[in-house]
């Protein structure tokens, strides 16, 4: 098979893998969510309320797609694909596991960390564009809420992650992994992680940090003006980059697909999948237990104490690092 | 530093509180498919009763009609005759009509009927489409004779009685077209009595 067929192949196996996630993480947040305030949840299409998603995109595909007077009609109709298309060109560098045959993913970049930085941070201008062309006063304020926000977390994330960089002496996913193979980063980059893991639920702009969607007081924030189908590429721009995060948790700090305690009769696969929907149920959790921070302490929050303790957290490292050579 | 300690406790009483939640039984009822057993004495859709022998108890008295606060009664009362005896007592009623949307289900009625004939049944599910079928005459609230005397109204069934459909299997003949105004009941009243006094 010629090199472009597999790669295509593969993304085409990855993208449909990638959707149908989508589909039941949404599904699953509204489950878990249902039982954490005591709900039984969507269980009226399909047995369990199995086949709620399909519903949900049925719906959303026959809704009238409207576009505002005052919109720019261009920056309008690029956005959500902006949002979505980076969301999704993540994955093309996430690698899920390694068996003899060679490594899952479609493209093994040695400096796979920056590119998913890079590629999420042009997944705001997705939103920064929204907000800015729907000519609306309530999708601006959510627009401006979530550049500030996402500008300010970035820092410390990133940050936090230098860390782990430090400890692996590489940027290339798969040899984060293979440093990880004895111990995993969780337990020496513990500051790191939470930190981590604070920021990027700030990142995806998720609850107690979901300022920019604040349904209350900006009544859902730069998608207020979009309906059906372009609403529906936000929403599933958000999830994606929620499962992005879940994946980038798993290959920095839980070992990416090493087993626990040496269990390598279990495919590495399992155990990806397992961290990575350990770290998406600790999103769902925080969802059902936390309010939401008023927008100075998010803002004092990020600057005052994550910054400060990322940048700590990193020197601290570095100097352990050098020291034990 | 006691701060920090006490916000990292709070946040963490607050983690174990949803995740006791997560595995605790639910509460709701799946509706349509289970149904709550309701108190015995529930306030729900009017029945007239009858007596035994099969006549109407209402004796078109009006005081249901008087006593209601929601003014959704409309009682039209008329002479008995040797030929068309309907009641026991000397009229009976002509037209017998509640306006359940009006309707606050107190109850006020059925204690001010002398004879025991309007009486509230635990029945609930009368939901429908149009406005005008939610005005009950006879036709609906009436016990069919075959169905006996009806619910008495000091003896009721525990919960639910089993002919629940039948309400909504009940046709209305009362024109829905037609609907009501805010003069309803007082036109009604005036054209009727006149009609029937004639």
């Amino acid at each position: 098979m010629p090199l472009w067929l597999l790669v295509v192949v593969k993304s085409a196996f990855l993208l449909f893998v990638v959707v149908t996630t989508f589909a039941y993480a949404m599904l699953a947040e509204r489950k878990v969510l249902a039982w954490m305030q005591l709900r039984p949840g969507p269980n009226r299409v399909g047995p369990w309320g199995l086949l709620q998603p399909a519903a949900d995109a049925a719906k959303m595909l026959f809704k009238e797609d409207l576009t505002p007077a005052t919109a720019d009609p261009l920056m309008y109709r690029f956005a959500p694909w902006l949002s979505m298309i980076t969301a999704m060109a993540v994955f093309a560098v996430i690698p899920f596991s390694e068996s003899d045959a060679g490594l899952w993913s479609i493209g093994d970049v040695n400096a796979g960390i920056l590119v998913i930085f890079a590629l999420t941070s042009l997944g705001i201008y997705g939103i920064s564009l929204a907000g800015w062309s729907s000519g609306s006063k309530y999708p601006l304020l959510g627009s401006l809420r979530s550049t500030a926000q996402m500008i300010s977390y970035e820092l410390a994330m990133t940050l936090s992650v230098v860390g782990v960089l430090i400890l692996a002496g590489t940027t290339s996913l798969v040899g984060i992994v293979h440093a990880q193979n004895k111990l995993w980063f969780v337990v020496p980059q513990l500051a790191g992680f939470l930190i981590f893991i604070v920021t990027a639920v700030a990142e995806t702009n998720r609850a107690p940090f979901d300022l920019v969607e604040a349904e209350t007081e900006l009544v859902g924030g730069f998608h207020t003006e979009y309906s059906g189908l372009r609403f529906g590429l936000f929403f599933i721009a958000e999830y994606l980059n929620m499962i992005t995060v879940a994946c980038i948790t798993t290959l920095l700090f839980f070992g990416g697909w090493n087993p626990p305690f040496g269990l390598a009769i279990v495919p590495g696969i399992f155990w990806f999948v397992l961290k990575a929907g350990f770290v998406l149920f600790i999103y769902i959790w925080l969802r059902a237990t936390l309010p939401r921070l008023r927008y100075d302490r998010l803002m004092a929050f990020g600057w005052k104490v994550l910054l400060p303790l990322a940048t700590l957290n990193l020197m601290a490292t570095a100097a352990i690092v050098a020291w034990t050579g | 530093m006691n701060a920090l300690f006490g916000g990292i406790l709070a946040l963490l009483q607050g983690f174990a509180t949803t995740f006791g939640f997560f595995f605790q039984k639910k509460p709701t009822i799946a509706y349509p498919s289970i149904k709550k057993q309701h108190a015995p004495r529930f306030h729900g859709l009017h029945e007239l009763r009858r007596y035994a022998d099969g006549k109407e108890r209402c004796i078109g008295c009006e005081l249901c009609a008087i006593a209601c606060p929601a003014n959704a009664i409309t009682v039209i009362g008329a002479e008995n005759t040797p030929q068309d005896r309907r009641s026991p007592g000397e009229r009976y009623a002509a037209r017998y009509e509640i306006d359940e949307l009006r309707c606050i289900f107190c109850g006020l009625c059925e204690e001010a009927c002398p004879t025991d004939a309007i009486v509230l049944t635990p029945r609930f599910e009368m939901s429908d489409y149009r406005r005008g079928a939610f005005i009950y005459g006879k036709d609906r609230l009436l016990v069919p004779i075959e169905a006996g005397v009806g619910t008495a109204p000091d003896d009721r069934p525990n919960g639910i009685p089993a002919d629940l459909g039948s309400v909504a299997a009940q046709k209305s003949t009362v024109d829905v077209e037609q609907g009501y105004g805010a003069t309803w009941r007082g036109e009604i009243l005036k054209t009727e009595r006149k009609g029937l006094a004639g």
